[in-house]
């Protein structure tokens, strides 16, 4: 049966071997990707936001291991064999990190970590994938295309790098730009910059993006649809509008009184959720967020409550959908 | 990478005179050297000390004297081997030296680089602990135990080998000093070839890599090894230092007219400008060499390259 | 103004959160450490061989410099209680085998200690002053270490005579560079951390400073170093004394006895496997605890 998602997630989920037990830092997650839209995925570190994309695109650490399924299109994805999932990851799949300045190879020059995509993928000559990669950094704004092309990563500022890295994974324009809080790592202002650049990007290639952010705010100005995590699981679904002007889980509810307003600067203490983040090695039967709940009931101690859809294209894993 | 090399000059200049100011010193309060006026020696031996040293000039010239005596490769007269000078010994033991040390650098960094690198793509596996852990035999086990055994498995036991002497330097007596010589390196840098690419392996770069779809060879080839060896580079001058060292007792346990056999006789027998003379040729070869790593480091590091 | 009581309550107080991390550390680093089979047992080993070491006099009915005329270098027997054999000179092989792990041990915890005190001290103050200061230190570091070693200890062994101590002093003076190196990275660090803030405040001297609050916090990497230097230390001496430059006659320690059985390897193999294998035991379970020790105190993924 074809479909016209591009990216399907079903039944995920990522296991950790530690020397302390099994951690499951990634619960069955379901969800799936359309050509051209932007994923918000939100939630706190240890959410498993990362870990999802990791899994899919076989980069996890050698201690972890997934079960499910993940189709691209038609095809199955998930624990291909490496030489199988090179022909995806870089060409039709492309992720960008947190941290610019470790994700570079320092020892090698921009040029030849850029020209390779093109020569192992699309088997151009260096010359060709050269030029390619100075026009490519050029529409990502790196000023002097031509000559910073052959430099060094730690001659380009920590923004810089963040352009080079996009330049880089849009080389062989993929279908899917996973993109790993990108701007956590850089100052405000070049926050901005690099928001814009997606947001422009996305514009020109149509990439279907995912954008994994702790940040609410960053999710408002380049998200179609939002996906909140917590504890591992998908805890609520829905449009970027939804999300904000009509929340249903009670920790979605909590991420948007936590975002300080400049509107309400002088009026009240700023709002932070009680209680701390779950310890994934120890989690409650039950709802995993019931500690810090405003709303929680008997009923959040004995049962976990699963997503369920209550609108079209939204869903929220809280027993609160059944009473409302 | 212009002020890096000053800098590593500037620690280089100074110790080369902090080791011949010590020797110089060293030489004159020995007791029983050539500068202990009781001391009786052999009148022809006497008398070269006489010419060699200006025992009666100021200490201040005497020095400058053989500072300049030093540069032109004048170490002075032996004091137990007669008709010889410091420099004629040194120079008829270097070719062995040489040799045996080259090829025993060479031979290290070719195999315990590629152990390291063998394991550190298996790692954890039983072929990892495998490897490490006869690594970690060949640092434990002394070389002056390791030759012996050498000599004794291969020379007596499996006969193939000769068990000493250096006959007129045909190949089979310098295979088992060389493996003596190489044995302890390779151990030394296949643990820290591994050590150093798994934590490449682990690295954030490394995960860019294998996402832009990348051959697993490329990853390691062009992207692992440059960041993995550097250590190994730095490591050579230290290297090159114990192999040095160890040359000293391997020569003498295998017979090799080497220049580390002269040492120890010299050691032995109290002949104090020969011992003088060695410790400042090592010396001198060791520094210039540290230099010259050093140099390397800057070109292959990037950060130091550009700067 | 605060009176010396109560500086010195702030300074407890300042000081505590660093005990109360200690212990936390101390402890979690114990159960690593003793979870670590290869360390466990090489601790085992080396008490083994150290009671050997203390008792052995009591162990064999010959003293070490004693000669049985009837049994000259022959071979392990146990009914004339020659278990390791006899050397050259019809020593008995065991007791001296023995008091060579005396002098081993000793040299290597002696001459350990002397580069622990030079290294130890030397880094804390020039990590402590940082700057400068540090800048000097290290680049005088930077030039000894370059230096081949073993040359100059020969050289001194050779001038001033074979004399124990000198080989303590030497050895220790030889292996000082790294601890200090060490040392001087971990005050580096501590240096900005707030109690060390807390106590310049309340005027405590830089003198007690270092001593009380920096020194007792490096003190991991110190103990993981320390472990590793011991048989470094033990492996010079015997590599001196294998080449004659070591211990003098009577006493005697594993690289003379190598040196001796390596002589005559193949009629009294005994004489060199003997030493050895307690050498290359010693070097091993030092080794292992070290590295035990780092993975304690530094778990990493290896």
């Amino acid at each position: 049966m074809t479909t016209n998602h591009i990216l399907t997630v079903e039944n995920l989920t990522t296991r950790f071997q530690t020397p302390d037990g099994e951690v499951e830092a990634v619960n069955n997650v379901n969800f799936h990707i359309d050509p051209g839209e932007t994923l918000g995925v939100v939630g706190e570190s240890g959410s498993g936001k990362t870990q999802i994309f990791l899994s899919l695109m076989g980069l996890l650490a050698k201690n972890g291991s997934s079960s499910g399924s993940v189709r691209y299109k038609d095809t199955e994805i998930l624990n291909l064999p490496a030489r199988e999932l090179n022909k995806i990851r870089g060409v039709s799949m492309s992720m960008i990190f947190q941290d610019p300045m470790t994700s570079l190879n320092p020892y090698l020059k921009i040029s030849k970590q850029m020209t390779e995509v093109l020569v192992e993928h699309r088997g151009m000559s260096e010359a060709e994938a050269l030029k390619r990669a100075i026009a490519m950094l050029d529409r990502v704004g790196i000023p002097g295309a031509a000559q910073r092309v052959h430099m060094y990563p730690h001659e380009f500022s920590g923004g810089m790098r963040q352009r080079v890295m996009i330049a880089m994974a849009l080389l062989c324009d993929p279908e899917v730009l996973i993109a790993d809080e990108p701007t956590t790592a850089l100052d405000v202002t070049v926050q901005a910059q690099i928001l814009d650049l997606l947001r422009d990007l996305q514009k020109d290639f149509n990439t279907a993006t995912v954008m994994i952010t702790h940040d609410l705010g960053v999710v408002a100005g380049l998200c179609d649809r939002v996906m909140v995590m917590y504890g591992g699981r998908v805890v609520e679904t829905g449009s970027v509008r939804d999300i904000y002007y009509d929340s249903h889980h009670p920790y979605t509810e909590g991420l948007l009184k936590s975002m300080p307003r400049i509107d309400h600067a002088n009026e009240e203490n700023l709002f932070a959720i009680p209680g701390q983040p779950p310890n994934l090695q120890n989690l409650p039967t039950g709802c995993a967020y019931q500690e810090r709940c405003g709303y929680v009931m008997e009923r959040c101690s004995k049962e976990r409550p699963p997503l369920k859809a209550f609108d079209q294209d939204r869903a929220s894993a809280c027993f609160r959908e059944d009473g409302q | 990478m212009l002020s890096y090399a000053i800098r590593r000059l500037l620690v280089a200049i100074p110790t080369l005179f902090i080791v011949i100011t010590v020797a110089f010193f060293m030489m004159r309060i020995a007791p029983g050297g050539p500068f202990d006026q009781e001391r009786a020696l052999p009148p022809e031996i006497e008398k070269n000390i006489k010419a060699a040293y200006d025992l009666d000039k100021p200490l201040i010239e005497q020095y400058a004297i053989y500072i300049g005596k030093l540069f032109q490769g004048d170490f002075g007269p032996s004091i137990k081997i007669r008709d010889f000078s410091v420099a004629e010994l040194i120079m008829a033991g270097a070719p062995a030296s040489m040799q045996l040390g080259l090829t025993a650098i060479a031979i290290a960094l070719v195999f315990g680089v590629g152990f390291g690198t063998y394991a550190a793509l298996r790692q954890n596996s039983a072929v990892d602990f495998a490897v490490m852990g006869i690594a970690m035999i060949g640092i434990a086990i002394p070389n002056f135990v390791m030759a012996p055994l050498l000599s004794l498995v291969f020379g007596l036991y499996l006969s193939i080998l000769p068990t000493a002497g250096w006959g007129d330097g045909e190949i089979q007596y310098k295979i088992l000093p060389i493996i003596a010589l190489a044995l302890p390196q390779i151990a030394y840098i296949a643990r820290l070839t591994r050590g150093s690419m798994v934590e490449v392996l682990h690295s954030n770069y490394i995960r860019t890599a294998r996402a832009k779809g990348l051959r697993e060879k490329l990853v390691v080839n062009r992207h692992a090894i440059k960041g993995a060896l550097l250590p190994v580079v730095s490591y050579l001058g230290p290297a090159t230092a114990a192999v040095m060292t160890g040359s000293v007792v391997i020569e003498s346990i295998f017979g090799v007219p080497g220049i580390g056999t002269y040492f120890i006789k010299a050691a032995l027998n109290r002949d104090y400008p020969l011992v003088m003379g060695v410790v400042i040729v090592y010396a001198v070869m060791i520094i210039m060499l540290n230099f010259l790593v050093d140099m390397v480091y800057g070109l292959l590091d990037p950060k130091l390259k550009s700067n | 103004m605060m009176n010396k009581s109560e500086k010195t309550a702030m300074l407890e107080a300042a000081g505590a959160p660093v005990e109360i991390e200690g212990r936390s550390l101390w402890r979690d680093a114990r159960i690593r450490l003793f979870r670590n089979k290869a360390a466990v047992g090489s601790m085992i080993i080396l008490g083994i061989i150290t009671l050997l070491a203390v008792f052995a006099p009591l162990l064999s009915p010959y003293a070490y410099d004693q000669i049985d005329w009837g049994y000259i270098q022959e071979g392990p027997n146990w009914e004339n209680g020659h278990i390791f054999g006899t050397d050259g000179n019809g020593r008995d092989l065991f007791i001296r085998v023995l008091y060579g792990a005396r002098v081993s041990l000793a040299v290597g915890l002696l001459a350990t200690s002397v580069s622990l005190v030079i290294g130890v001290t030397y880094g804390a103050v020039a990590g402590f002053f940082g700057g400068k200061i540090d800048n000097i230190m290290m680049r005088f570091v930077d030039v000894l270490y370059s230096l081949p070693f073993m040359f100059f200890v020969i050289m001194l062994m050779v001038v001033f005579g074979r004399n124990i101590f000198l080989i303590f002093v030497a050895l220790g003076a030889v292996e000082w560079l790294t601890m200090a190196r060490i040392v001087r990275g971990q005050t580096l660090s501590l240096r900005r951390r707030e109690f060390i803030e807390a106590a310049h405040a309340t005027g405590v001297s830089n003198f007690k400073i270092i001593f009380r609050h920096i020194i007792p916090n490096v003190l991991g990497p110190v103990i993981v170093y320390m472990t590793l230097t011991i048989p470094q230390v033990i492996l010079t001496e015997s590599f001196l004394s294998f080449l004659g430059l070591g211990v003098q006659e009577p006493l005697t320690s594993w690289g003379v006895l190598i040196s001796e059985g390596a002589k005559v390897i193949e009629a009294s193999t005994w004489m060199l496997i003997y030493p050895a294998v307690f050498l290359a035991l010693t070097l091993f379970c030092f080794n292992f605890i070290g590295d035990g020790l780092r993975d304690a105190l530094d778990p990493k993924d290896r």
